[in-house]
């Protein structure tokens, strides 16, 4: 079988439409999943996806200032995780459950 | 000269000193006395608690209380010094005829207004001194008898002291703010001494109004000094008072008029008279030394004292004759009808206080304050006597419950009965002098004014008389066993007997001349004649009614009771102060101010755009489920619809 | 330097006290605030020495961008009112020593956080900083109102935190108009550009910047009819709370109008004189008469707040030397002798557990010595002559009567009405026979109280007969406002028209 044709330097679409595609999965995994953990993952994916996009537009443009979104969108990624994490920890000892529906701790 | 060579700072600071004297050491001596009598157990606090006996003058007996020695040392010997040293001045100062000025500090000084803590001695206030000190005195020496009996011995005498300090400043301060320091300070001590019986709700009351209706009247005297200072660039005397005949005319009469305000406070005129009558609540020598003879004499002093402003306002002149006379016709015709001996003295003051003004808007500046000289001493017997008059009848004030007590306390009565020919204007005796400057003067000045003030005299004696013979005459009506005061009452009431009786020969009104504008000259001896006869008369006539056939009074004031109505509830003048001032202010204050304008309408605003706000809060809550995935749908529809958006304002193009 | 210790060190004592035992916390709290009064003593003489320019001046940058500097700096008109609050600090914590039960590292700290907000609004020299500042004070008063105050707390805390906020969002509008047009936030840089013309603001933006501060002010001030929060802030705060309220918190307003609003839009200033020397004197007759028939103590206390405050902004606005010296004046006397009212009112509050005046009566039977106080603090808030208010209410009268008589005449009014309110309630309080339960729980001044009280007594004599010893500083400054507001004046005014005047 041959190999795909994969140009050396793909456009930057092909780029972008991949981060679409993540970007997308996950918002359907943040609006339809119950777990809270995989919501919270769909989000690390979202962020992710605008991430690789940033990176293309970088590459394409020859600019450094994409990277430098990127690395502050990481450290930030890090520290929501470590709170976030620490959040549904704390839900999980008191509730007994990660279901999203069951949590309504915030209603009114 | 020598700067500052007579120390004249010493005769206000050492009353104060006493005051101080007694205001600490003397309480802590009197809480350690009362920890000795009640053994312990009782902490400071209850130490007072228990009793709570009053009389109607002697408010707070207290079997327990003596008279702490130091506390009457100080006191006297404070006022006695202050008396000495004011004397050993006015000798080393000589004939005065400039004044003599002692500058100490700065007290307020603010761009070009500057005023500072300076005393002056003239003719004027050297006469004012001597007056204020030595009456002082002795009415100091009799406080220590008449008040032996009282529980708060040392607070009375420390704001007797504290009186005096304020009064010497008045008198003796150089400026018009310093002579307000004093004005306001008397106040201050008067509304103390007033409600010195603090646990009687009236003496409160009284205090509070002679108070209150004394701020009426330094609203006035405050706005005057504001005045002067925008227009003569300064506030001592001996920089504005030179100038005040450059100046504009209405400007001086806007402040003689106000001045005029103050002086009816401190003075009790009308209209601001009310407060004097009710002072009467205090003890005994506060009246005598502060409502008769000092502090009301105040007002008279400062119009005096600001002569050149008045000489410049004829308008503003005439203003102080009309109400010094219509103060004294009014308070005269109700002194007729009083049965309170102390309240008689008080309309009697008030009414004389009228003639002193009347005697200073008819231009007889020198008479007024001779007036106020020999009415301190005259006035001051009246009421001391009226004090021992009550001491000897345990606390009774009712004239209609003496009688008879010439015999029972002869001292009391013969002193007494001095007094009112003094003040009924017997010829040779000193209130015939001052009164009859006064009416000349009057009588040069318009001729009406003069036959209603010598009325007005004629209605003086007569009901001073009443009074006397009411309480010294006829058969005894009441159930105290009288017994006659110890002789430190006595003596100042003999002392001041003496003056009474001597006070015409002086030589006030010489030593007064070269200071006033000069009157014109031009007695009507004729004048001077009725009104000593107008004077006998009252005497005779009372003599007739409540002596020869007391049946009279009663059968006139039956004939005329609408009028005796009118006069025994003195015009009406205080209930219709009541209901045209105080109650429509305080419902006024508490309806539509706090309740309607404070928390209906601009709470109701606050508040209501708080109700607005919460609403819209409360729709938008609806959209808080607590649910996530809620909250998720809404960004990603919020999303969206930003996308449409951007995709028809961008894709246009 | 020494300047900014002074207001660091509250902050540091704040933040040791958060990791302070409950036991020690008081007497650190209180030692300490008394090593700040002390060391602020030391600011006194080198201002004295040249009270119309700033003194211990630092100027560092704080944030690059936008350019905000750290610029404090101490001049006559800045310096009473730091020291009234390093005073005031140490006493407020006195006057708390027994009644504060419950959370006491926190109580002394928000006092100790209020003092260095307090410090920081007077000697900051940039708006931005002094809008920092200025927030900062609100914190720690919303909490001490809202945790320890009475039983309506929640609603007077929130009541005071909106208005005052409601106030800062216009000043911070304005601040950054400010900025916008001028490029600094610093207030020396501001001022040369506009008064020397650099920067053009049409008549138009300077009335509107000139409301938006002047709001803010009224409103800390408080002016009628801004002043509603204030009766409900008094009456549901702790004793301390009210004394530093009343005492320090009400002059940020009227020191900004004079720091700020007077020299920085001067036309502006003059141009609405009117209508704001207006509602002074309907606050001081309206605050008068409402005080008059409160059946609260502390409103009473509050309302007559309202009264003197309004003294202080006709004062100011009567744009005169002894007017502007007056309200100055008035803002110490009315610190201190307001501040010993609600200490006195806190006292008998300890005692009898209740503020209604209704509850009392005779207390001075056994309590002399507390009545004694108490009467003395009365004559000194209704301005009786050789006590403090006297001067300041003089000044003003005397300043508001060269600008237009007949404010003075309303002003005067105020003055009657004072002693009515003041006297009635003494009177009620104080004097006739003492019911049971009066004198089952009320008892004479303690140890503690006395001294909490006796330094305020000493100054309102003092002040009362030597203002010499803090008069001529706050004159130099007030001299050197005015004359930023008259050369202003008349450079606005075309030369021709000048003369004709």
């Amino acid at each position: 079988m041959p190999p795909l044709p994969i140009p050396e330097h793909p456009p930057v679409a092909w780029y972008l439409i991949l981060s679409a595609i993540l970007f997308g999965l996950g918002v359907a995994g943040f609006l339809f999943r119950r777990n809270i953990i995989t919501v919270f993952m769909s989000i690390e994916l979202m962020l992710n996806a605008v991430n690789l996009s940033f990176i293309a537009f970088s590459y394409q443009l020859k600019q450094v200032s994409g990277h430098i979104f990127t690395f502050f969108v990481m450290v930030v990624a890090a520290a929501e995780a470590a709170v976030g994490l620490a959040i549904i920890l704390t839900i999980y000892k008191n509730k007994s459950t990660l279901e999203v529906d069951e949590i309504n701790s915030l209603n009114n | 000269m020598n700067e500052n060579a007579h120390q004249l700072w010493l005769i206000p600071a050492l009353p104060l000193a006493g005051a101080l004297i007694n205001g600490v050491v003397g309480q802590m001596r009197d809480r350690a006395a009362h920890a000795a009598a009640h053994g312990h157990g009782h902490g400071h606090g209850h130490s007072h608690s228990h009793s709570h006996s009053q009389g109607h003058d002697h408010g707070g007996h207290d079997s327990h209380a003596k008279p702490d020695p130091l506390v009457s040392m100080v006191s006297i010997g404070s006022v006695l010094l202050a008396f000495l040293w004011v004397s050993k001045t006015l000798i080393a100062l000589g004939d005065l005829n400039t004044a003599y000025v002692e500058r100490y500090f700065t007290w307020i000084a603010s761009g070009s207004l500057n005023v500072g803590f300076d005393l002056a001695i003239d003719r004027l206030s050297a006469v004012m001194l001597l007056v204020v000190t030595g009456i002082g005195t002795l009415i100091h020496i009799y406080a220590t008898g008449y008040m032996s009996h009282e529980k708060g011995y040392y607070r009375f005498f420390c704001y007797l002291n504290l009186f005096m300090f304020f009064m010497l400043i008045l008198v003796l301060g150089a400026n018009y703010l310093l002579l307000f320091i004093g004005w306001e300070g008397v106040g201050l001590c008067s509304y103390l001494l007033i409600g010195f019986y603090f646990l009687k709700k009236s003496a409160g009351d009284a205090g509070k109004k002679a108070f209150i209706v004394n701020r009426v009247g330094d609203f006035g005297f405050a706005l005057a000094m504001l005045l002067i200072f925008i227009h003569f660039g300064s506030l001592d005397f001996g920089a504005v008072l030179p100038k005040a005949s450059g100046v504009d005319t209405g400007i001086l009469t806007a402040i003689g008029l106000l001045l005029l305000v103050g002086a009816c406070g401190k003075s009790a005129q009308v209209p601001l008279y009310v407060w004097l009558p009710d002072a009467m609540e205090g003890p005994t020598p506060v009246s005598a030394l502060i409502h008769a003879a000092t502090m009301v004499t105040a007002g008279v002093y400062m119009v005096a004292r600001s002569f050149p402003i008045y000489e410049g306002a004829p308008m503003a002149r005439e203003a102080v004759a009309l109400i010094g006379l219509a103060t004294a016709v009014m308070a005269a015709t109700i002194g007729l009808a009083q049965n309170d001996i102390k309240k008689v003295f008080a309309y009697s003051t008030v009414s004389q206080l009228g003639f002193m003004f009347l005697g200073l808007g008819v231009g007889a500046y020198g008479a007024g304050i001779y007036h106020v000289v020999t009415h301190a001493f005259f006035k001051a017997l009246l009421f001391l006597g009226a004090g021992s008059v009550i001491h000897a009848l345990g606390g009774e004030q009712d004239i209609r419950n003496m009688g008879g007590l010439r015999t029972k306390i002869p001292w009391t009565f013969a002193t007494l009965f001095i007094a009112a020919f003094a003040i009924a204007g017997f010829p040779g005796l000193s209130g015939y002098y001052s009164k009859h400057e006064i009416l000349l003067a009057a009588h040069h000045h318009a001729h009406w004014m003069y036959w209603v003030g010598t009325i007005t005299a004629g209605i003086t004696s007569f009901y001073v008389f009443r009074c006397i013979f009411l309480t010294f005459f006829g058969e005894y009506r009441g159930k105290a066993h009288p017994h006659e005061s110890p002789a430190v009452m006595l003596i100042p009431l003999i002392l001041l007997a003496g003056l009474s009786i001597a006070g015409g020969f002086l030589g006030i009104p010489h030593w007064l001349e070269p200071f006033f504008p000069k009157m014109a000259e031009g007695h009507d001896a004729m004048a001077g004649n009725i009104t000593t006869l107008v004077g006998l008369g009252g005497i005779v006539l009372a003599y007739l009614f409540y002596v020869v056939s007391p049946g009279i009074p009663e059968g006139i004031a039956n004939s005329l009771r609408g009028l005796y109505n009118l006069i025994d509830n003195k015009y009406y003048v205080d209930e219709a102060y009541d209901s045209a001032i105080v109650h429509p202010l305080e419902h006024g204050s508490r309806i539509v101010l706090w309740r309607g304008v404070d928390a209906g309408f601009i709470d109701g605003i606050v508040n209501g755009m708080g109700g607005v706000s919460r609403s819209i809060g409360g729709a938008l809550r609806t959209l808080q489920s607590g649910n996530i995935r809620s909250y998720a749908n809404w960004v990603v529809l919020g999303a969206v619809i930003f996308l449409v958006m951007l995709g028809a304002a961008g894709g246009a193009r | 330097m020494i300047l900014n210790t002074i207001l660091f060190l509250p902050l540091l004592g704040f933040l040791m006290l958060l990791f302070m035992h409950q036991r020690i916390a008081r007497q650190f709290a209180l030692w300490f605030s008394l090593g700040i009064f002390v060391s602020s003593l030391s600011l006194i003489w080198p201002v004295l020495a040249n009270p119309g320019d700033m003194s211990f001046v630092t100027n560092t940058i704080w944030v690059a961008y936008p350019e905000i500097r750290f610029h404090i700096g101490l001049d006559g008109l800045s310096l009473w009112l730091v020291i009234l609050t390093t005073l005031l600090t140490p006493l407020a914590i006195l006057v708390s020593w027994k009644y504060i039960r419950d959370r006491v590292t926190l109580y002394y700290g928000y006092l100790l956080l209020l003092e260095f907000g307090l410090i920081g609004v007077f000697v900051s020299l940039d708006m931005f900083l002094f809008y920092v500042f200025w927030e900062v004070c609100l914190v720690p008063m919303y909490f001490l109102i809202g945790i320890w105050g009475h039983d309506r707390r929640i609603y007077a805390a929130v009541k005071f935190f909106l208005y005052t906020m409601a106030g800062s969002v216009l000043m911070l509008a304005a601040i950054i108009w400010l900025y916008l047009k001028t490029g600094t936030f610093d207030y020396f840089a501001i001022l040369n550009q506009i008064r020397s013309g650099q920067v053009a603001i049409s008549p138009l933006e300077q009335t509107l910047m000139f409301l938006a501060f002047f709001f803010s002010f009224a409103i800390k001030v408080p002016l009628f009819p801004l002043h509603t929060w204030l009766p409900d802030a008094h009456v549901e705060a702790p004793t301390a709370g009210s004394v530093m309220l009343a005492s320090v918190m009400l002059k940020m307003g009227t020191y900004g109008l004079v720091r700020f609003c007077l020299p920085l839009f001067p036309e502006a200033a003059r141009a609405n004189a009117n209508w704001i020397a207006g509602l002074a004197i309907v606050g001081i007759i309206y605050g008068a008469l409402v005080a008059m028939v409160q059946p609260n103590m502390k409103k009473l206390v509050a309302y007559s707040s309202v009264s003197h405050l309004g003294f202080v902004v006709l004062g100011i606005f009567s744009f005169n030397q002894q007017g502007l010296d007056g309200a100055v004046y008035q803002m110490l006397n009315h610190g201190i002798s307001t501040g010993a009212l609600f200490m006195l009112v806190g006292y008998l509050y300890e005692r009898q557990h209740s503020l209604e005046i209704k509850d009392y009566g005779g207390v001075a039977t056994p309590a002399p010595i507390l009545t004694t106080i108490f009467v003395i603090t009365t004559l000194a808030s209704i301005g009786l002559p050789t006590l403090n208010n006297f001067i300041g209410e003089y000044l003003v009268l005397q300043g508001a009567a060269q600008a237009n008589f007949g404010w003075a005449v309303g002003a005067a009014v105020g003055v009657i009405l004072s002693a009515c309110y003041m006297l009635w309630m003494v009177q009620r309080t104080f004097y006739g026979e003492t019911p049971d339960s009066v004198a089952h729980h009320v008892t004479d001044i303690g140890k503690r109280e006395f001294i909490a009280i006796a330094p305020l007594l000493v100054l309102m004599v003092w002040m009362g007969m030597y203002s010499q010893s803090f008069l001529p500083a706050v004159s130099a400054s007030n001299a050197k406002i005015l004359e930023q507001t008259k050369v202003q004046a008349t450079r606005s005014v075309p030369a021709e028209v000048a003369n004709a005047r």
